[in-house]
């Protein structure tokens, strides 16, 4: 069985996806067209979906791309009530914000979403973004960056187990509503920030909501084995993803490595060609990207996604070259190639984000900690 | 006749809600907050409000443990609220001392977007050190720059509001323009508090930008209010405080060139409803002695008094030793420790107080620490709402139910329906907005 998620990003990974026929690129910012991206991604029986996002806009003068974005954590938990099995993993960014904020934020997404929520952690390294913060001198070299991340996690982590499970009681008799004693101050002091806790959000359903990382170089792979669950990585061919899951897993070797791609998909191979040449040619520029660009059928996907999976892979983010035409091809064209070769679910197996990777519920760190 | 404004308070850390009735759920499920907002829409109230703690209170170095503990994330709670609800104002509080308005400003404008224009945020300026012991800058604000730092991260989070045209997204497929203008959300930003600049992610948002509450009853914090907020909400208990505070925060708008219904007047309020006055009267002393038990009182005056009073009977009279003054305060992280700025004077009062009404500790902090309640048969709450709203001591209330999530249900269907046939409140909603319902300008 392979896994399989969808990054959703605007109207599609090309940047002159917003021109399809089938785009919306007026509704962008409305709740109505992520409310059906996410719909159709659960039809399609998807593990999950990102939601990409940077606290920077670009500043390049181009008009004719898509500019503007949404909080990844807000559109999440405004779509995730239209869903019940779908995951979501909107993007954070860690380099200016406060872990204290985002835990409680990722925690009451899995409260939103009855257990389905994780998080996707980015780094911020530009300047233009440091600058909308104005507390920092920038450039900081990534290790520092990839440093502070990592303890941003490790907060982020501290703060979700610093509620145990049965923390609260509401024991009438005593008139105590918490055992105070199931409540941890988790007292983290690091070179880049500390943060006293416990949480002002209870322990979230899933206990530890799934982390992820996007993670291309040795400090980045070095982050994701310390603080993630799930890393992203993007191979170019089959030779790379058997060396990158087993470099990553040789340094956690329960991490999760998942192939990044971006994917044209149409009915026939040239279809697709034709569909890519098309949008580069009213871009003004071939699109080439970090992941693999694939154009072609879903059943020649699904092999290479096959062969990729046999050679270490457990899953694949697939970025949708344009929205919705990818999503749906991905959903009724590739989902069922899978299933016909016995490599995909054919009905939800289990109600939470943790349960679809075949994750245990942890242990909470502090229990019993105190007694 | 004046028109009244409703909003629905969800509940949150302290005495006021009854964890221990039989009807009481979950204060942190989805369903809770979903099930006060359905009532609240089913009621056609304003808005949905929810309060905001950034540090678990503490209480002799130890986290108190006798009221509801823990919360969601309001940002967070409220873009889910936007599923599951249409017209419903969604507001939450949001301090200025411990974010940064690059941030917050992308995430109210985020949050109007996601509900097709029905966001609010309170404004608050938390400032101490307890607190700031959990971000990354420490308890770093001296507190007379809260309001300093408030109205500039305010001012702030209005550039960055206003730094994408309404028609800056033109999105024409076929001539390939997306954005009509490539230096829409360009800012900057020098003061006191913030030296920044760049460019601002989220386009013009469906109300330009977020209703502002603010709550706060200092000179300092009238005058913030008067200034830049669109309603401000406050407890004053009774119509002639309600009255003189009303006139004076309405006089404060003329320096700012602004009119008097440009400032809402929202204070909070609970109710206790009975099928008899008589009953409501006697079902609200049950109400107010489960709100506080002994040890409640007794932690309550630990925290005027400063010291252990633990030794003492809650049935019994109040204590005979002097307050601490100074050193540590033995309550952390709740704000009535700041409303009792002189302890001396303070236990003074309660102590006349007690003598006069022959009260016990407990019977003491049920009458000092309530808030205003309004308490009888549905129609007597209905008028007792209306003359507060025609009288000019309110605009309207923001609603706090005592029972989570079920609480305003009653409300919702015994006394809204009264206020309607008066014609003061509204029947259907007539605009799609918070700003439309509170009937404040864009």
């Amino acid at each position: 069985m392979v896994h399989l998620a969808v990054a959703l990003e605007g109207a599609g990974w090309h940047p002159a996806a917003w021109r399809e026929p089938d785009a919306r690129p007026d509704e962008l910012f409305r709740p109505r067209y992520w409310g059906d991206l996410v719909t159709e991604a659960e039809r399609g029986l998807l593990d999950f979906v990102t939601i990409e996002d940077s606290l920077g806009a670009p500043r390049d003068g181009r008009t004719d791309r898509v500019d503007g974005r949404l909080d990844a954590v807000l559109v999440a938990s405004r779509v995730a009530p239209l869903t019940r099995h779908l995951g979501f993993l909107p993007t954070a960014v860690a380099t200016h914000t406060e872990p204290f904020h985002l835990s409680k934020a990722i925690a009451t997404l899995d409260f939103v979403s009855s257990g389905r929520a994780g998080v996707r952690v980015r780094i911020a390294s530009s300047p233009e973004d440091a600058r909308h913060f104005g507390r920092r001198e920038f450039p900081v070299p990534l290790p520092d960056l990839a440093e502070e991340a990592g303890d941003w996690v490790e907060v982020v982590r501290r703060l979700w187990d610093s509620w145990e499970d049965d923390a609260e009681i509401r024991d009438v008799a005593t008139g105590r509503f918490v055992d105070r004693d199931k409540l941890h101050h988790i007292d983290f002091t690091g070179r880049f920030f500390s943060v006293a806790g416990p949480s002002i959000t209870p322990r979230p359903p899933q206990g530890q909501p799934p982390v992820a990382v996007l993670s291309h170089i040795g400090e980045i792979h070095r982050l994701a084995a310390r603080a993630a669950d799930l890393v992203f990585v993007t191979p170019h061919d089959r030779e790379q993803a058997r060396s990158l899951s087993a470099e990553l897993r040789g340094l956690r070797p329960d991490l999760l490595v998942f192939g990044d791609v971006v994917v044209f998909l149409d009915e026939t191979e040239q279809a697709a060609r034709d569909r890519k040449a098309r949008l580069d040619d009213l871009d003004g520029a071939g699109y080439t990207s970090d992941a693999l660009v694939f154009t072609g059928t879903p059943a020649q996907l699904a092999g290479q996604l096959l062969a990729w999976r046999d050679a270490g892979l457990a899953g694949f983010r697939l970025r949708p070259a344009a929205l919705p035409h990818d999503l749906t091809a991905i959903t009724r064209g590739l989902v069922p190639e899978l299933q016909q070769r016995g490599a995909f679910r054919r009905e939800y197996e289990a109600t939470t984000l943790r349960g679809l990777l075949g994750l245990s519920r942890p242990a909470n760190r502090y229990a019993g900690a105190s007694r | 006749m004046k028109q009244i404004h409703l909003a629905a308070h969800f509940p949150g850390v302290n005495n006021t809600t009854v964890w221990s009735d039989p009807q009481a759920g979950s204060h942190i499920e989805f369903s809770s907050f979903a099930h006060l907002a359905r009532t609240a829409e089913r009621a056609k109230f304003d808005f949905f409000f929810l309060a905001e703690g950034l540090r678990l209170r503490e209480h002799a170095g130890r986290i108190y443990d006798l009221d509801v503990v823990g919360r969601p994330d309001t940002f967070t709670v409220l873009a889910g609220l936007a599923a599951v609800t249409e017209r419903l104002g969604l507001t939450g509080t949001i301090n200025s001392t411990f974010n940064e308005p690059y941030e917050v400003a992308r995430q109210f404008a985020s949050l109007d977007h996601l509900s097709e224009g029905r966001a609010g945020w309170n404004v608050v300026t938390s400032w101490d050190a307890f607190t700031g012991e959990n971000f990354r800058r420490g308890g770093y604000l001296p507190e007379d720059q809260r309001y300093q730092r408030a109205k500039l991260f305010l001012d702030t989070a209005f550039e960055l509001f206003d730094s994408w045209r309404t028609d800056d997204i033109v999105a024409d497929k076929s001539s390939g323009v997306f954005l009509r203008d490539p230096r829409a959300g360009s800012f900057e930003r020098h003061d006191a508090q913030f030296d920044i600049a760049g460019r601002f992610t989220v386009p013009r948002s469906p109300q330009g930008r977020p209703v502002i509450l603010q709550a706060g009853d200092s000179d300092e914090g009238r005058e913030f209010a008067a200034a830049t907020a669109d309603a401000i909400f406050t407890r004053h208990g009774t119509l002639d405080a309600g009255r003189k505070f009303y006139a004076d925060v309405k006089r404060r708008l003329a320096a700012y060139g602004r009119e008097p219904h440009q400032l809402l007047v929202l204070p909070a309020a609970t109710f206790v409803l009975g099928d008899t006055d008589a009953e409501a009267e006697e079902l609200a002393s049950v109400v107010r002695y489960q709100q506080v038990s002994g040890q409640t009182a007794i932690r309550f005056l630990e925290q005027v008094w400063n010291r252990d009073l633990s030794g003492y009977d809650p049935e019994g009279p109040l204590p005979d030793v002097e307050p601490v003054v100074g050193g540590d305060a033995v309550a952390k992280g709740r704000a009535q420790t700041r409303m009792y700025r002189d302890p001396v004077a303070t236990v003074r009062q309660w102590r006349e107080l007690a003598a006069a009404k022959n009260l016990s500790i407990r019977d003491l902090v049920v009458e000092v620490s309530g808030r205003q309640t309004f308490v009888g048969a549905p129609a007597t709450v209905a008028e007792a709402i209306n003359t507060y709203v025609q009288e000019d001591a309110s605009d309207g209330f923001i609603l706090v139910p005592h029972v989570t999530p079920g609480g305003l249900d009653p409300f919702a269907d015994k006394v809204v329906p009264l206020l309607q046939e008066r014609g003061v409140f509204r029947s259907e909603y007539d605009g799609t907005t918070l700003r439309d319902h509170l009937g404040i300008d864009r």
